[in-house]
Order: structure tokens, then C-alpha cells, then sequence
């Protein structure tokens, strides 16, 4: 096994595009329950409605600045669907809604036969060929040896991580402004808020469709890097990735989450190149764990990394202990 | 030889009928074949549904040579169904219970060859009414497994405040159990009721560990009530790929009762295990109730539910009714997830399936009350089922969706939860 090539793989998963796209996914997360105290577990919903938004336009003959637009809107109703019902109840029944919401919103997008709008499992490929129109990189490797982008990758993961630059900025203003300073109130102390005379509900509310609006960001930068849509991409451990991410970096924290998400994607790619070239060198008997555990396996231990540092350093590595330790009940 | 000849139909291999035209797909993968009757002539217009994990693929319709096709993603498994309403006068399935083929592989590229049996019109099929109440009563069946597994995550919240989402995982876990000692063949194998039991106890045992090992500790931490849910998330990740490792993704069926011919009890049809289910089911329901009622423990379990404070003061040791409510609470998932393993298959993923199910039965009857976990559960399950008479039957989680958004809209509480803010 060729260690470095393991670590630059790593390393160009964690810098390149998916990298970026987990970063927004954990920054719209970021503002829902690190800055509001909201308990959205339907997070890859948005994520899925702003990639199918772009690509059914697209695919529909609309233009690519058009599809944007859908998916953006498509994530803007979703966040009024979700929230609407739910946010004047307590954290749980947000929890359990938004996670089948988001399942049954699946369901409906996977069940269309090949010639139905989403193409069912399908999915939908090739409609972001004016994205790569626009690349103003020239044809050509960018980068070192194993650690070399495309010019396509590159053109996505510059734009996906000026994204991430532009939320993160976005952000900052809003939580240092007086509707952040509210939002922080309800986290702390919803009651509290209601008495001075703040309307909580519309302020969840708020918060919810902006966090679900950056999510979609990440769902069309994902989107177009693989050039696909598939529904079978937004599973619910999705939304469970982006907390590891936002916990990992730090919750409540303005640059937690994109730190998060170089450290994870790091963490992760690592890991499953160290357990496949320890498989196929032997280190690890077939018995043990084979080619196809792989993957469950990384899914094993973001659960229990998931849980250990919810236990153990809820803070994550750059949040504030005082801010994390929410009790919305 | 006779009996081959008898038998009708050989399915043709129609390689490459899949990849027709279209071209959107480069794998050019499919599933195909021919439908003859016994004299050998074509059977044209009958519809087959390829589906893959639920979710329909693709259809196609018998043609003019009784051949169809239909092109699938890629490689992997897909469920085959002949729609049997849609065969004509005189022409049945000769085993109706292959109806459904659930394991068919297709390798990347190929068309994979499928078969299906068909015969002299023996069977009719079921009137419409037939058909609603036998989905009534399978609702009924669901219902039940439903309220089983659901009690003990009514109960948690109740003493403890915890909405567990690894609470699909205990369920999981006494399928998997039961599985093992019954039919993994890893350990001699005894009779499932034997494993069935073993499976219960082991769920138990899980629960002391989840409330001794995690939650308790947790709980003298003073952790809030959002990080303990987060952590129960990472919980339930963690295990639902543990199975996945364990189990394997292939979704099996236990070894005993697996083709049983469903009986005729006039307006509908059930199968004799399901009706073996049903009455477990109920039986357990009643146990839990009376204990509930009449036990000291029971009326213990209530009182901290109501109230922990008040309970704490008039001298209940609540650590040791929490730790209770888990240990059964955890056994009686576990049992729900064997009833559910018997009904159906087990499969390492089958208890996150049926979570939001019971997240719908426990808030629609009343986070917190177990008779809620009971009524809301029946509701969930007959409603989701009865919903398979007009929509496909992935759309069960859509109808309990449903049921829930309007219970909380209307009666936020539920229907046995008492009066107060919940917000």
C-alpha cells in the first residue's frame, strides 16, 4: 500500500469540490441548530430539491441561471413546508418531520417511471454542460502528480469554495446583526425571547429557509460535479454526515464548519483508502472485514465519532463549550 | 418429463432486448422474457413491474409475441412482479406465490432472462371487497407489530424526556437475533418460537446496556435534551451499519413458515403465520396493560411518566424504574421486530424503516403514554396499509407522514396525551 497516494487522495477530496459542498451543507446547518437551536434532520432534503430543481429546468430547455433559480425557490417552499407545521412544538417534532418529510419527498422523486419528470432512479445526467461552458481554465492538469485536478474539477471547486467564502461572509453579518443576536435569544432561551416581545415562530422560520437556501447551494455544487442527480445520493445519513461536520469543526462557530468539512473529508477518504490497501496488502484478514465492508464500516465509525464528541467535546474544535451545550427543553 | 410439459412456460432469453432504442442509459441492462400459456401461444397485455427496493424501475405490457422487456440502471438486484389482474381469462400463475421473484440479478450490460410459470386458470382472484378487507385486517397485523415495538419508545420519553432515534435498532436487533439462532446456521439451529424468546431477552439485556452504559451516565452529566437526541443518532448510525457488516444488505426471510398459502376466511384471505402474529401481538399488548395497571412497577413506570419530581418525593426509586422501562421497552422492540421478521423478511435496515412509523403511532396516540403507543400504532399501521388499496405501497411512510402532520396540527398532545404546552 502507497501511503502517500492515500494521503493525496485524501487531501484532494477534502480541498475539492465535495469538500466545499459539505462545508455549505454544514453552514445552512450551522445557522438552523448551532445559531437557532433547531433540530432540522431532513437537511439533505434541501440539498436534493436544489439539485433536482437546476436539473429538471435544465433538462426541461430552461436556461442554467434559471435552474438555479428553481432549485433555490424549490428550497425556499421546502423550508415553509417543514417548518410551518412543525416550529411552533417542541425540538423533537421539527426532528421526526423534517426526516420523513425529507424520506417521502424521496420516495416521490425515486417512484417516477423513466419518463416521468425526475426519471425515477435514473436520475437525471448531462445538464450542466453551459456550467463547464463558462470555464475559464484551459485544458490541462492543475496541480502535482496524484494531487492534480482537471480543469473541470477545478472550475467547480473554485466556484463551490467562493460559495463557501460568500456564506461564510453572509453569516458572520447575520448573526452579529440584531436579527443573529434573536435567533441566539430563542437558542438560549425561546421563552425569554416570546416575552420581550419577539415573534419566535417567524424568526425559526426565517432561519430555517436562509440555512435551507445555502443547503441548496451545496446540493447543485454537488450535482454538477457529477453531473447527475439521483435520489438514491439523499439518503437521510446525509443530513447525519453534515452534523458529524458541524460538530467535528464546531458548532455555532463561524468558520467550524468549513474546517469541519476539510477535516472530515480528510478523515473519511483516508480511512477508506487505509482499510482498502490494508484489505488487498492482507494486514486485515478477509474474514474480519472485506472490499465491501469498506464502506459500512466508515458509516460504523461516524456514528461512533458522532457520538463520542457529542459526549465528550460537544464544542468540536473550535466552538465555544458555553454556546454548544443548548437544552432547548 | 410430464410434468415439464405441463408446465408451460419457459420464458425465452431475449438478449439485447433490453438496450431498445431510447439510448439513455449507456449500461444497456435489463430484464426480459416471454410470456406462453400451456398450449404454447403467447400471452399478450399482462403488465411486469421491476422494482428495486420498492421503488418502481420500469413496466412493460406483454406484446403481440407475448415477449416484454425492461431496461434497468445497472447492475444489481430487482424484484420481477407479474401483475396477475392484468392476465386474461383462463390464464393463472401456476405457483401463485412466484408471483414475485425478489432476487433477480442482472449483470452490467446483459438482459437478464426471467421466467414465470403460467397455467390454467384455477385461482380467481380476490373481489375488491375481498382485497380491502384483507388489507384491513394485514393493517390490523402491521398495526399491532407497530404498537409492540412502539411502546418502549413511548415510555422512554415518558420517564427519561428522550426522543430515541436508535429506537429502530432495537427492533432491528430481535430480528437479527432471532435470525441467528434460527436460521443462520452458524449456531445448531432450533425452532424459531425458541430463537423468538432468546431474541426477547437478548433485546432486554441491550436495553439495560443502552440506559446502564450510555444514557444513565448522560443523564448525571446533565447533557440537554438536543445533544442526548444527536447522540442517539450517532447511536443508531453506528448499529444500522454494525447489522450491515453483520447481516449483509440481502434482505432473508426466516426459515420456517415461508411459503404459506394464505387461507380463505371468507371476506378475506390472511396467511396462518400472520395470523400467529397477530395474536402474539395482541397478547403481549394485553400483558403490558395489565402490568401497567395492576403491578406496583407498572403503576411506578406511570407515576415518573406523569410526573418524575412528584414521583422522586413520594419515594419511587426512579434510576430503577427508568432502567425498567428500558429493559422492556427494549425486549418488547425486539419481540416486534421478530413479529415483523415473520410477516415479512429481515433485513439489517428493517427497524430505521419502520422508526418513522412509530414515531407517527407514539406522537398521534401521545408521546409519553404507552396506551397512546398502542391506539396510535393500530391507527398508523391499519391507515398505511388500507392506503396500499389506492397508492403503490411505497408511499406508506407519505400516509403516515400525513396522518401525523394533521395530528399535530389538530392535537398536538395526541389523542391519550394530556393537555399542556408542548411548544
Amino acid at each position: 500500500m502507497d501511503i502517500v497516494m492515500v494521503v493525496a487522495d485524501a487531501i484532494r477530496a477534502s480541498i475539492g469540490p465535495l469538500g466545499a459542498a459539505y462545508a455549505l451543507t454544514a453552514i445552512g446547518l450551522n445557522l438552523h441548530y448551532g445559531y437557532t437551536g433547531l433540530l432540522n434532520f431532513g437537511h439533505v432534503a434541501f440539498l436534493m430539491v436544489g439539485a433536482y430543481g437546476t436539473a429538471i429546468t435544465v433538462e426541461q430547455g430552461g436556461p442554467f441561471w434559471l435552474g438555479i433559480l428553481v432549485g433555490v425557490a424549490a428550497a425556499i417552499l421546502l423550508g415553509l413546508l417543514f417548518g410551518l407545521p412543525t416550529l411552533r412544538l417542541r425540538v423533537d417534532y421539527l426532528a421526526i418531520v423534517t426526516i420523513a418529510g425529507g424520506e417521502v419527498l424521496r420516495t416521490v422523486i425515486r417512484s417516477g417511471g423513466k419518463d416521468s419528470l425526475t426519471h425515477g432512479v435514473f436520475g437525471i445526467t448531462r445538464f450542466a454542460t453551459s456550467f463547464f461552458d463558462l470555464n475559464p481554465f484551459p485544458d490541462g492538469e492543475y496541480g502535482w502528480g496524484r494531487l492534480a485536478f482537471t480543469e473541470r474539477q477545478l472550475w467547480v471547486a473554485v466556484v463551490a469554495w467562493m460559495l463557501v467564502a460568500i456564506a461564510t461572509l453572509l453569516l458572520v453579518l447575520l448573526v452579529r446583526s440584531p436579527w443573529g443576536r434573536v435567533l441566539r435569544a430563542i437558542r438560549e432561551d425561546e421563552d425569554a425571547a416570546r416575552s420581550l416581545g419577539k415573534n419566535v415562530f417567524a424568526f425559526k422560520l426565517q432561519s430555517l429557509v436562509t440555512g435551507g437556501v445555502i443547503a441548496a447551494f451545496a446540493g447543485i455544487i454537488i450535482a454538477i460535479e457529477r453531473q447527475s442527480v439521483n435520489p438514491d445520493t439523499y439518503l437521510p445519513a446525509g443530513t447525519f454526515l453534515a452534523y458529524t461536520v458541524l460538530i467535528l469543526g464546531g458548532t455555532a462557530s463561524r468558520i467550524g464548519p468549513v474546517l469541519g468539512a476539510v477535516v472530515y473529508w480528510f478523515l473519511f477518504e483516508f480511512t477508506d483508502g487505509f482499510l482498502r490497501g490494508a484489505i488487498s496488502a492482507g494486514w486485515i484478514p478477509a474474514g474480519v472485514l472485506s472490499e465491501t465492508d469498506v464502506g459500512p464500516f466508515r458509516m460504523m465509525l461516524v456514528g461512533l465519532s458522532l457520538m463520542l464528541l457529542m459526549i465528550f467535546r460537544p464544542q468540536g474544535l473550535l466552538g465555544k463549550r458555553e454556546e454548544v451545550l443548548l437544552d432547548a427543553r | 418429463m410430464l410434468r415439464a410439459a405441463a408446465l408451460v412456460v419457459l420464458g425465452t432469453v431475449v438478449l439485447g432486448l433490453g438496450a431498445s432504442g431510447a439510448g439513455a442509459q449507456q449500461s444497456g441492462s435489463g430484464v426480459g422474457g416471454t410470456l406462453e400459456d400451456a398450449a404454447g401461444k403467447p400471452v399478450v397485455g399482462v403488465t411486469i413491474v421491476v422494482e428495486q427496493d420498492g421503488a418502481e424501475i420500469g413496466r412493460a405490457e406483454s406484446d403481440a409475441h407475448g415477449e416484454w422487456s425492461v431496461t434497468v440502471p445497472g447492475e444489481g438486484t430487482y424484484q420481477v412482479t407479474l401483475d396477475v389482474s392484468t392476465l386474461p381469462d383462463g390464464v393463472a400463475m401456476r405457483d401463485p406465490e412466484r408471483r414475485t421473484l425478489d432476487d433477480v440479478r442482472v449483470r452490467e450490460g446483459l438482459t437478464k432472462p426471467v421466467l414465470f410459470a403460467l397455467g390454467e386458470g384455477v385461482q380467481s382472484g380476490l373481489s375488491r371487497v375481498e382485497r380491502f378487507t384483507t388489507l384491513l385486517v394485514d393493517g390490523l397485523r402491521l398495526g399491532l407489530v407497530l404498537a409492540v415495538a412502539s411502546v418502549g419508545l413511548s415510555l422512554i420519553f415518558g420517564v427519561t424526556g428522550l426522543t430515541n432515534f436508535a429506537h429502530g435498532e432495537l427492533v432491528t436487533f430481535g430480528a437479527l437475533v432471532a435470525f441467528f439462532f434460527s436460521a443462520s446456521g452458524v449456531v445448531p439451529e432450533i425452532p424459531l418460537v425458541a430463537a423468538g424468546v432468546i431474541a426477547v431477552i437478548a433485546g432486554g439485556m441491550l436495553g439495560w446496556v443502552h440506559e446502564r452504559v450510555l444514557f444513565r451516565p448522560l443523564r448525571r452529566r446533565k447533557s440537554g435534551n438536543v445533544s442526548l437526541i444527536v447522540v442517539t443518532i450517532g447511536l443508531g448510525l453506528f448499529l444500522r451499519n454494525l447489522y450491515l457488516i453483520v447481516f449483509e444488505g440481502r434482505p432473508r426471510p426466516f426459515d420456517e413458515f415461508t411459503i404459506q398459502k394464505a387461507v380463505d376466511f371468507g371476506p378475506f384471505a390472511l396467511r396462518p403465520k400472520d395470523l400467529v402474529v397477530m395474536a402474539v401481538g395482541a397478547c403481549a399488548l394485553v400483558v403490558v396493560g395489565a402490568m401497567l395497571q395492576k403491578t406496583r412497577l407498572g403503576r411506578a413506570m406511570r407515576a415518573v411518566a406523569d410526573s418524575r419530581d412528584l414521583a422522586a418525593a413520594s419515594g419511587i426509586d426512579v434510576d430503577r424504574v427508568i432502567l425498567a422501562v428500558w429493559v422492556g421497552g427494549a425486549a418488547l422492540a425486539a419481540l416486534g421486530g421478530v413479529l415483523q421478521g415473520v410477516s415479512e423478511t429481515v433485513e439489517s435496515d428493517m427497524g430505521f424503516g419502520l422508526l418513522l412509523l412509530m414515531f407517527a403511532a407514539v406522537i398521534l396516540g401521545g408521546l409519553g403514554t404507552a396506551f397512546g403507543a398502542m391506539v396510535g400504532g393500530l391507527i398508523i399501521g391499519v391507515a398505511s396499509q388500507v392506503s396500499t388499496y389506492w397508492l403503490s405501497p411505497k408511499f406508506r411512510i407519505g400516509v403516515a407522514l400525513a396522518v401525523l402532520i394533521g395530528a399535530i396540527l389538530v392535537r398536538p398532545q395526541g389523542i391519550l396525551g394530556r393537555r399542556e404546552r408542548v411548544g
